[in-house]
């Protein structure tokens, strides 16, 4: 009876783990917001966040889109010409690019250098002593370190999305235009045309989402990390994988949200 | 000031402090010694409350320490030097000294609060060109010192020295001590200090209390620790490998 019952048991206890870790992420989520409304406040932390988070992951965004971008175009291109609808590349590039690419790319190339680095610069932090020494300092660590850092991706994040989102379709374009001779101006007029104020909502929503997921992921993971250094090696793993997985999980979500109607 | 009554924590099965009692008078120098790993970091994390102890109380001036009626104002009072230093690394070595000064309650202008830092640098034997180094760069027994100077920086009425002098060479230890010493006698600060170092102890101490087995084995006066008879502290203080202290723990 026992051995029936134990992969009920556990797949129970899974249950149970996994509840239980989102129940404390929920937890250090709300904390997060709460102590985002009550001062003090770090200005300067901030800025130093919004610098790093938004200025400093430009270029791997911009690499990412236009290269996604022209791959894009070149696929839609050969495989449109199956059924003789290659002229739907401008389009389909814009839809691909705003509504899903831009967004969850960018979310995770923010996953890989944002929440990575959050996450192995807290740990550090919390095995060195320094959050403790923050304390004792009468600074609150959810308010020094979390709420910057949260803050700057959800601000900056969806900024990064648009940027990445012109820049895949700019990507597009100039393969359309320099290998498969579409005409340059009525290329950018179907894009204008296509492209619904809704797509663009979307796009930054998701962004601001999959930010905030990230930056979150990091601090949550840092704030937890074991001793040593094999503790912070689990702390960085750990938060990139969560972020990664539940971008794309919100991205599901999202979408669903989005365009089901 | 600082009243610890039977204080117990354990780290899952590892049982660290098993029923602690020690008291700390106003305006008086507190050392603890004993064996490494027997808990003396934990006993001043409990009372700045970083560690939760599973029972037992610990009163600083009459508040009960886990649950202080305002957190930021009852931290404000204490200065902690950490045994690995703690040092923020991602700020210069003043903005380290000076935290305290550059946010927060006691926020004084930025030129301001480095002109104290620098001068908390040299009491603790450091000169002015370090200041704008980053911790990262500076030697472990000098990061030491700016974890010390850190930790006076606010002038704060309660210091806990988690072995200030160790890895500092025979003279800066001096220097230290003295300093500790100075602190204690004319700021009229309370301080606990931990240190492995016996001219240290003699130098620092008003009251010396041994920790050993999760509680205090000994305390008194440091005038009476040569002849306490009291078999754990006479093997203590004169290092023998053999006695009622095993050596292997
Ligand atoms: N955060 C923690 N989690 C788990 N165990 C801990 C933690 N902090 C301390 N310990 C354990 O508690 C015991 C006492 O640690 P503590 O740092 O207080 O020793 P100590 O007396 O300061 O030793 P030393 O003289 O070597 O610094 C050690 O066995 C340590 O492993
Ligand atoms: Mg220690």
């Amino acid at each position: 009876m026992t051995r029936l019952l134990s992969p009920l048991a556990l797949l129970g206890a899974l249950a149970m783990k996994l509840l239980a870790a989102i129940g404390r992420v929920a937890i250090f989520a709300v904390d997060t917001v709460s102590h985002l409304f009550r001062p003090p406040v770090y200005p300067r932390e901030l800025a130093i966040s919004l610098l790093h988070i938004g200025w400093l992951s430009l270029p791997v965004v911009g690499l990412t889109a236009i290269f996604t971008g022209g791959a894009l175009a070149l696929q839609i291109y050969s495989g449109g010409a199956r059924f003789n609808a290659e002229a739907v590349v401008p389009q389909i590039v814009a839809i691909g690019m705003v509504r899903e690419l831009g967004p969850v790319l960018v979310g995770l190339m923010i996953a890989a250098r944002v929440t990575s680095s959050i996450a192995a610069e807290i740990a550090t932090m919390k095995v060195t002593e320094q959050i403790d020494a923050l304390v004792t300092l009468s600074t609150h660590p959810m308010k020094y370190l979390v709420v910057p850092r949260v803050l700057a991706a959800f601000l900056t994040v969806p900024l990064l999305v648009a940027v990445g989102d012109v820049i895949g379709i700019a990507g597009g374009y100039t393969v359309a235009v320099k290998n498969l001779d579409f005409n340059a101006a009525a290329y950018l007029k179907n894009t204008v045309d296509f492209l619904e104020l809704r797509d663009i909502v979307s796009s930054l929503v998701k962004g601001a989402a999959f930010g905030t997921i990230a930056a979150l992921m990091g601090c949550y993971y840092g704030m937890r990390s074991d001793r040593g250094a094999q503790g912070v090696g689990r702390a960085t793993k750990g938060s990139v994988e969560a972020a990664a997985v539940l971008i794309l999980a919100a991205n599901f979500v999202l979408t669903g949200v989005f365009f089901s109607i | 000031m600082i009243r610890m009554e039977t204080v117990t924590k354990a780290f899952g099965p590892k049982k660290v402090l098993r029923g602690l009692t020690l008291n700390v008078p106003k305006g008086t120098s507190m050392v603890i010694i004993g064996g490494s790993g027997t808990g003396k970091s934990v006993t001043l994390k409990c009372v700045l409350g970083l560690i939760a102890p599973d029972s037992g109380t610990i009163l600083v001036d009459g508040q009960d320490a886990a649950r202080p009626a305002d957190r930021d104002a009852f931290l404000a009072r204490f200065g902690m030097l950490f045994q690995g230093g703690a040092l923020f690394d991602s700020l210069p070595v003043w903005q380290n000294v000076a935290f305290r000064l550059l946010r927060g309650a006691l926020k004084k202008p930025a030129a301001e609060a480095k002109e104290i830092a620098i001068g908390k640098l040299r009491r603790v034997g450091l000169t002015a060109d370090v200041a704008d180094l980053f911790p990262a760069e500076l030697s472990g027994g000098m990061q030491k010192r700016v974890g010390l100077a850190r930790a006076i920086a606010a002038e704060p009425e309660i210091i806990f020295f988690d072995e200030p002098t160790t890895g500092l060479d025979p003279i800066m230890a001096g220097v230290i001590n003295d300093l500790i010493r100075e602190i204690v006698v004319e700021m009229g600060a309370t301080a606990m200090t931990i240190t492995h170092d016996m001219s240290s102890v003699r130098a620092i101490a008003d009251n010396v209390a041994m920790l050993h087995d999760g509680v205090i084995k000994w305390t008194g006066p440091v005038a009476e620790m040569d002849n306490s008879g009291d078999p754990y502290l006479d093997q203590f203080i004169h290092g023998r490998a053999t006695g009622p202290i095993e050596a292997v723990r």
